[in-house]
C-alpha cells in the first residue's frame, strides 16, 4: 500500500514540474503561432524574451510589485517586435535576419540598461515580492493536490491563454484576418484588409507573449534576471510550435511533454546512477521520437517567411 | 556644440597625458570576463583587490571590460599600449588569449585567475584556487546542522574544478556525521536555472534540508528553492547571503581579492613569482567561509570550524579534491 503513495506522491511531484518548466515555454510558444499564423517568422522570440525577462525582474525590483512587473515584461518584449515588425513587414526584410538581430538586441539591450540602473551590474537583485502562487495553502503541504495545485499564477495565466489565443484564431473574424494574411496575403489585400496592420498586429502580440514568457522566469521561477537566465527557451518554444503544428493546442502538448521530458531528467537523476550527461539528452531524444513516430505532416501556415510588398501586386 | 565637443575631448586628452605623467606608480591593470567589472562574482571580486593594492600599496589600477569573448585580444593589447606592467586576465576563458600575448610580449607580465598551465612562461602565472578546502567547511557545517541527516549537492557540468568542490563537499560531511546521507547531482549546464530549481525541490523532497551548489547561474534556482520551502542553500565563490538573507546558510568563498593583492604586493617589492601556477588555499587567504556565516551557524559549530581552519593550514587535514582521493581519505577515516 505504502508503494502506492510513494508512487502517487512522485506522480505529483513530476506534474507539478511539468507545469513549473512548460509556463514559460507556453507563453513564447504562443506567441511563435500568433506570428506565424500572420505569416511572419520570428526567430527573435529567444531576445524578446530575455529582454521581457529584465524588465519584468527591473520593475518588479524598483516597484515591489509583481503585477507591474509582469506588464513591463510584455510591453517591453512587444517594443522590440515592433521592431521586427517594422524590419519584416514594412520593408521587407528577410524575416530570418531581421529575427538574429532582434537575438542580439535583447539580450545587448538588457545588459546595457542593468548596467545603467544597477550600479553596473550585469543582473538585477532579488526581487521584493515574487509573482504569487495559486492553491497556496489550500491543501495540506505536499500532499497530492497540493504539489499539483499550489504553482506560479503564470503557470495558470499560459493555460488560459492557450484557450484565449485558440479562441481569437478560430472563433473571430480577426482571428480569420489574421490567419487569411498568412495564408494568402493577395487575397486578403484584394478584399480590403490591410495586410501590414495585421501582421503587425500579430508580430507585436508574439513579442508581448514571449516578453511574458521571459517573465515567467525571472520573477516565478527564480527571482532575479541574470545574462544566462534565457539560454534557449527561446528557441525550444519555436519548435514546440512547429512540434504542435502551428496551433495553440499543440504548442501547449509539446511545451508540456518538454516539461515532463526535463521534469524525468531531474526525477531519474537522483534515483537511478545514470551519467548525468545521458539524462540531458531525454527531452531531445523523446522529442525526435515522438516527431518521427506520431506526429504526422505538419503545415506551415502558406506564405509563412514571404514578404508582402502591396506595390509590388498593384 | 562643435566647439564644446572638442573642448570636451582637449580636455580628456590633458587629463589623460597628467595621468601618463606619473610614471613613477607600478601600473597593473585587469581584463574582466564578459561578466563586467560588477558581477556580483569573480570579476569583481579582482576589481576589489586591484583597487585595495591602489590604496595600500599606491599602484596605479585600472581594468577594460570584454562585451564578447572576441574582445579579449585587442583589450589586452590596449592596456600593453598604455604601458601597464602587470596585465591581468580575470577568468579561465581568457587562459588561451593570455597565453598567446605572454608569449610574444616578453616585457610585459601576465597573469590570470583560474587557469593553470603546463609550460608557463617565465612572464605569466597562473592562479588556482583550492576550492575544496572552502567546500570541506561548509560541508562540516552541513553535517553537523542537518536536522535530516540528509544533504544536497548541485553540479554545474562535471570536470576537475568542480570535482573539488564536490569531493571538498563530500569530505566535509563525512568528517562531521558519518552517518549523514548526501544526494548529488549535475545539471548538466552552469546557466538552467529552472532545472537548479526543480533539482533542489527534488532533493528537499528526498528529505535533504541543506543543499550546495557549485552550478553558476543554476544556483539562482537552488536558492530559489531554499527561499520557497524555507530550508537551507549554500552559497559558493562570494558571500550569497544577500540574496535569500534566511535561506542561505554559509557561502564557499574564493577570494580572488587576496589573490590580486598578494601577487601586486610581490611585484611592488621586487619579487616576481613568475613561470610557474600559484595554489591559493586556506593558507594562503585564497578561499574561506562567507562572514555572513555567523548569522546562522550555532557559536559552537563555529568554533569547531576555526579548529579545522588551522588544521588544514597546518597540513594535518588534507582535503580531498576528486574520486580517487577522496576514497582514500573515506578509507583512512574510517
Amino acid at each position: 500500500m505504502e508503494i502506492v503513495f510513494v508512487l502517487l506522491d512522485d506522480l505529483a511531484f513530476l506534474i507539478g514540474v511539468t507545469l513549473l518548466y512548460s509556463s514559460p515555454l507556453i507563453f513564447t510558444g504562443l506567441g511563435g503561432v500568433v506570428t506565424e499564423s500572420t505569416g511572419v517568422v520570428n526567430i527573435g522570440l529567444e531576445g524578446m524574451m530575455t529582454l521581457g525577462a529584465f524588465a519584468a525582474a527591473s520593475v518588479a525590483y524598483y516597484t515591489a510589485d509583481p503585477w507591474l512587473g509582469f506588464l513591463a515584461g510584455g510591453v517591453a518584449g512587444g517594443l522590440l517586435a515592433l521592431l521586427h515588425a517594422l524590419a519584416t513587414v514594412r520593408f521587407g526584410a528577410d524575416h530570418i535576419i531581421s529575427g538574429i538581430a532582434v537575438n542580439f538586441l535583447g539580450p545587448g539591450l538588457a545588459l546595457f540598461v542593468s548596467r545603467l540602473i544597477f550600479n553596473g551590474a550585469t543582473q538585477t537583485l532579488t526581487v521584493p515580492n515574487k509573482i504569487p502562487k495559486l492553491f497556496d495553502g489550500v491543501f495540506p503541504s505536499k500532499s497530492f493536490f497540493d504539489l499539483i495545485l499550489k504553482q506560479d499564477a503564470t503557470v495558470y495565466i499560459a493555460l488560459v491563454l492557450v484557450v484565449v489565443v485558440w479562441f481569437v484564431l478560430y472563433r473571430t473574424v480577426l482571428g480569420l484576418r489574421l490567419r487569411s494574411v498568412g495564408e494568402h496575403p493577395l487575397a486578403a489585400d484584394t478584399l480590403g484588409l490591410s495586410v501590414e496592420r495585421l501582421k503587425t498586429y500579430g508580430v507585436v502580440a508574439s513579442g508581448v507573449l514571449a516578453g511574458w514568457g521571459g517573465a515567467a522566469m525571472s520573477i516565478a521561477v527564480v527571482a532575479r534576471f541574470s545574462p544566462g537566465l534565457i539560454s534557449g527557451q527561446g528557441f525550444i518554444a519555436l519548435a514546440a510550435m512547429i512540434f504542435g503544428k502551428w496551433t495553440p493546442h499543440g504548442t501547449l502538448a509539446a511545451c508540456l511533454f518538454f516539461g515532463l521530458a526535463k521534469g524525468l531528467e531531474v526525477y531519474l537523476g537522483t534515483r537511478f546512477p545514470i551519467p548525468g550527461t545521458l539524462l540531458a539528452m531525454l527531452p531531445y531524444i523523446l522529442t525526435i521520437l515522438v516527431l518521427v513516430g506520431f506526429v504526422g505532416k505538419a503545415r506551415p501556415p502558406r506564405a509563412v517567411g514571404q514578404p508582402f510588398l502591396k506595390e509590388r501586386h498593384s | 556644440m562643435k566647439r564644446v565637443f572638442t573642448a570636451a575631448v582637449l580636455a580628456a586628452l590633458m587629463a589623460a597625458c597628467a595621468q601618463q605623467g606619473d610614471s613613477s606608480a607600478v601600473k597593473i591593470a585587469m581584463v574582466t570576463d564578459v561578466g563586467g567589472v560588477n558581477d556580483q562574482s569573480f570579476n569583481q571580486g579582482a576589481w576589489e583587490g586591484l583597487q585595495r593594492a591602489q590604496l595600500e600599496l599606491g599602484i596605479k589600477a585600472s581594468y577594460v571590460e570584454s562585451n564578447q569573448d572576441a574582445d579579449y585580444v585587442p583589450n589586452l593589447q590596449s592596456l600593453m599600449d598604455a604601458k601597464n606592467q602587470l596585465i591581468w586576465g580575470i577568468g579561465f576563458k581568457m587562459g588561451q588569449a593570455i597565453y598567446e600575448a605572454a608569449k610574444n610580449n616578453p616585457d610585459y607580465k601576465f597573469a590570470i585567475i583560474d587557469f593553470a598551465y603546463d609550460n608557463t612562461p617565465a612572464n605569466l602565472i597562473g592562479v588556482v584556487f583550492k576550492a575544496e578546502e572552502a567546500s570541506f567547511l561548509v560541508g562540516y557545517i552541513a553535517g553537523k546542522m542537518t536536522k535530516t541527516g540528509t544533504v544536497g549537492f548541485v553540479g554545474g557540468i562535471k570536470g576537475n574544478v568542480i570535482d573539488g568542490f564536490d569531493y571538498g563537499y563530500h569530505a566535509g560531511v563525512n568528517f562531521a556525521n558519518r552517518q549523514v546521507k548526501i544526494l548529488r547531482q549535475y545539471a548538466e549546464s552552469f546557466t538552467d536555472a529552472a532545472k537548479g530549481k526543480v533539482i533542489t525541490l527534488e532533493m528537499y523532497r528526498q528529505g535533504a534540508d541543506i543543499v550546495y551548489h557549485a552550478a553558476g547561474g543554476v544556483g539562482d534556482g537552488v536558492i530559489e528553492a531554499a527561499r520557497e520551502s524555507n530550508r537551507w542553500a549554500i552559497g559558493v565563490d562570494r558571500d550569497q547571503n544577500y540574496l535569500a538573507p534566511d535561506n542561505v546558510l554559509t557561502s564557499a568563498m574564493k577570494r580572488v581579492d587576496n589573490a590580486i593583492y598578494n601577487i601586486a604586493k610581490e611585484l611592488v617589492e621586487g619579487r616576481w613569482p613568475g613561470g610557474k601556477t600559484i595554489v591559493y588555499g586556506l593558507k594562503e587567504g585564497g578561499v574561506d567561509i562567507a562572514p555572513s556565516t555567523s548569522k546562522h551557524v550555532p557559536v559552537n559549530i563555529l568554533a569547531e570550524v576555526e579548529e579545522l581552519k588551522k588544521k588544514i593550514m597546518a597540513g594535518e587535514i588534507v582535503v580531498p579534491y576528486n574520486e580517487a582521493s577522496y576514497n582514500d581519505w573515506l578509507a583512512k577515516l574510517k
